[in-house]
């Protein structure tokens, strides 16, 4: 009887401690600080996943108040949870259309471009060079299954200098759904109409030839195990591991390789409308990669919580500006210059009760 | 005071008796709500396209036309290659196992055999992708397609990646259940059996199978239906060495898709209402499958468990 009273008793006395522990935790910050402890919420594409996980830890080493939680579900899940507003924000890299946008419940979407990709077309044949020259329409042709020979006249035309071998081209897609898959097909439909009438473009498509992996690792998984195969990456990908990829001719009729730097060129002469949702696909410029896009934010113009809102346009204003810096460390294009100041107004827009939120 | 102890267990019995009712009944109305979900998030789907969902081939999200055809072929052709080659050499390994090997060496194999369950189907699926494949594309498939080759089944170009792969990686994964219940069923088959049949004068083959077998069949037929389950429902292994191709090719060598794999891969991107109800309604045609195949093997179970020789475990 008197051990159980013990009990009992050791049990109030732990309760109350916790109790009271816990109540010093809640507070602290609100006094040392004076700032009110935000967490926010986000969640899409999984391309930007390793750039904003990274601008996140590293905000939030400078303002411990907001904590950040970002899940790369892939862009449909964002744009999906953020039109029914379980998520505070979202990111896609393909824009949202017109009627997802009218879908949205809580008005107005605006896209704030968080950073740019680039899709190289890789491939794995020993007898070809480094910096295979493919031309847009050759490139159309190989994945509509019409080229599939790695030695054909088309391809041999645009590089005189090597000697073509006679292999089967095998072409490697991915079979996700994925926002590389978005501008890959977003290009190859700008450039050939037969592409744009026949698949079109889309996060998953309906190939008309080739081997589907799963992922950026699958689809290399299939490059390299396959003599003689074609496929696209995201670029990071192919240069973290090492894989060859094409020139492509672009626009301006230069031939260009996937690297940072002509990625950002494709954004930063491309003709860019107010509300950001452009595809920058085969953009003027005489560096321009052709192959580029953007990965976009997506947060509601009318915020309905005045510290959650501030908290993330004061976030996104920092990942444009300082958060740029950590892109290139991780294989992202850096925004261009003349677009970041016009994202800024972008994101003064953002209001709560008719007030900007960003000052 | 013997009246007052029945009392309180038949309470605690009641208690008892409740609680697990609740939760069969729970798991019940789990599955029927899911499958009440399910029907529900399908809808569009079904009421667009109809019974045409079944029949057509074309799979484009682009152009909105969603046929399911060929994700069904795929993941049959694949479960029943894998259960094709699992069941003969899971039973093999189980009758060994119980009936011939020294008994620390049992222990050790039939442990190992275990351990295959254990692997992660993603660890399978990178085996699949950096060794199986290569060597299907450069040995196995050319050699089948040399000796084999007037059979559809092995014409057609080597690529590795396929619904050969997705068979083997499958017929790999399953292998360990197959073997590990028909060694449980097996390992409980009276010893008098085995000894009488061995006084008959059997040799060790007749001993299995007149005693052994028929005693266990049920119960082998039930773990070769679990099997057949796991394939029909593994999806990461699948889509890594399957090729993903909606396609319908007689080949074995040609890549295919299969119903989980296509979930898995286009859920996260479906863009619209149409393209998610049409992945559900995957979803449905699968958890149907299943339940036939299920409801099919149980059938066969209860026919086999009637039979004239031996007795009925499970």
């Amino acid at each position: 009887m008197f051990r159980k009273k013990g009990k009992l008793l050791a049990y109030l006395v732990m309760t109350a401690l916790v109790l009271i522990l816990a109540g010093c935790g809640e507070q602290a910050p609100g006094t040392s600080t004076g700032q009110e402890k935000v967490n926010l919420t986000g969640s899409g594409s999984s391309f930007v996943y390793p750039l904003l996980n990274q601008q996140i830890e590293e905000y939030r080493k400078q303002n411990s108040a907001i904590t950040i939680n970002y899940q790369s579900t892939g862009s449909g899940a964002g744009i999906k949870q953020v039109s029914e507003q379980t998520i505070d924000f979202g990111a896609t890299d393909g824009p949202m259309t017109e009627d997802q946008l009218k879908a949205a419940k809580g008005g107005k979407i605006l896209h704030i471009p968080l950073t740019l990709g680039a899709v190289a077309v890789t491939y794995n044949e020993p007898n070809l060079p480094k910096d295979l020259k493919i031309d847009p329409k050759v490139l159309a042709d190989i994945f509509l299954g019409k080229i599939t020979k790695w030695n054909d006249p088309k391809i041999a035309a645009d590089n005189p200098d090597v000697s073509l071998p006679d292999s089967t081209i095998t072409v490697a897609h991915r079979s996700d759904g994925s926002g590389t898959t978005y501008i890959f097909s977003d290009y190859l439909s700008r450039i050939s109409s037969e592409w744009s009438s026949k698949v079109g473009k889309g996060t998953s498509l309906s190939w008309p030839a080739g081997l589907g992996g799963k992922g950026n690792a699958g689809v290399a998984g299939v490059i390299q195990q396959t003599t003689g195969s074609i496929g696209y990456l995201e670029l990071a990908y192919a240069v973290q591991n090492n894989l060859p990829y094409a020139r492509i001719k672009n626009k301006e009729g230069n031939w260009v390789a996937p690297s940072l730097q002509s990625t950002s060129a494709a954004a930063a002469n491309a003709t860019i409308p107010d509300d950001m949702r452009v595809s920058i696909v085969n953009a003027p410029g005489t560096d321009a990669y052709p192959i580029a896009g953007f990965a976009w934010a997506l947060i509601y113009q009318d915020q309905t919580d005045k510290a959650k809102g501030t908290a993330l346009v004061n976030f996104l204003n920092w990942a444009i500006h300082d958060g740029q810096a950590l892109a290139e460390g991780l294989h992202y294009a850096k925004l261009p210059a003349n677009l970041i100041s016009r994202e800024e107004e972008l994101l003064k827009s953002i209001t709560f009760q008719g007030q900007s939120l960003l000052k | 005071m013997s009246k007052q102890y029945k009392l309180t267990a038949s309470l605690g019995d009641q208690i008892l008796r409740l609680l697990t009712l609740s939760m069969a009944i729970g798991v019940l109305v789990l599955m029927v709500w899911m499958g009440w979900q399910m029907f529900d998030t399908a809808r569009p789907s079904i009421q667009r396209f109809g019974l045409g969902f079944i029949t057509s081939r074309v799979w484009d999200p682009v152009k909105e036309q969603f046929g399911a055809l060929p994700f069904i072929y795929g993941t049959l052709v694949t479960s029943f290659l894998a259960l094709l080659l699992a069941a003969p050499i899971g039973l093999g390994v189980a009758i060994f196992l119980n009936e011939m090997a020294e008994s620390r060496f049992r222990a050790v194999v039939g442990f190992l055999v275990e351990m295959l369950a254990a692997i992660p189907s993603v660890v399978y699926g990178l085996w699949g992708i950096f060794v199986l494949a290569p060597w299907l594309k450069t040995t196995v498939e050319p050699g089948l397609a040399k000796w084999l080759g007037f059979i559809p089944l092995f014409q057609g170009t080597p690529v590795g990646f396929g619904m050969l792969a997705g068979g083997l990686i499958l017929a790999v994964m399953i292998l360990p259940t197959i073997a590990a219940i028909s060694r449980e069923v097996m390992a409980a088959v009276p010893n008098m059996q085995r000894e009488a049949a061995l006084a008959l004068g059997a040799t060790k083959w007749e001993m299995i199978r007149v005693a052994v077998l028929p005693y266990a069949k049920s119960g082998i037929m039930g773990g070769i239906m679990l099997g057949l389950g796991r394939a029909l429902g593994e999806t990461m292994a699948v889509t890594m060495v399957i090729g993903n191709r909606p396609d319908i090719l007689a080949s074995l060598f040609a890549p295919a898709y299969s119903m989980a794999a296509v979930i898995a891969n286009e859920f996260t991107e479906a863009t619209y209402d149409l393209y998610l109800s049409a992945l559900v309604e995957i979803g449905l045609i699968l958890f149907g499958i299943t339940l036939v195949l299920n409801f099919f093997a149980r059938l066969l179970v209860w026919s086999v468990g009637r039979g004239p020789k031996g007795g009925s475990i499970v």
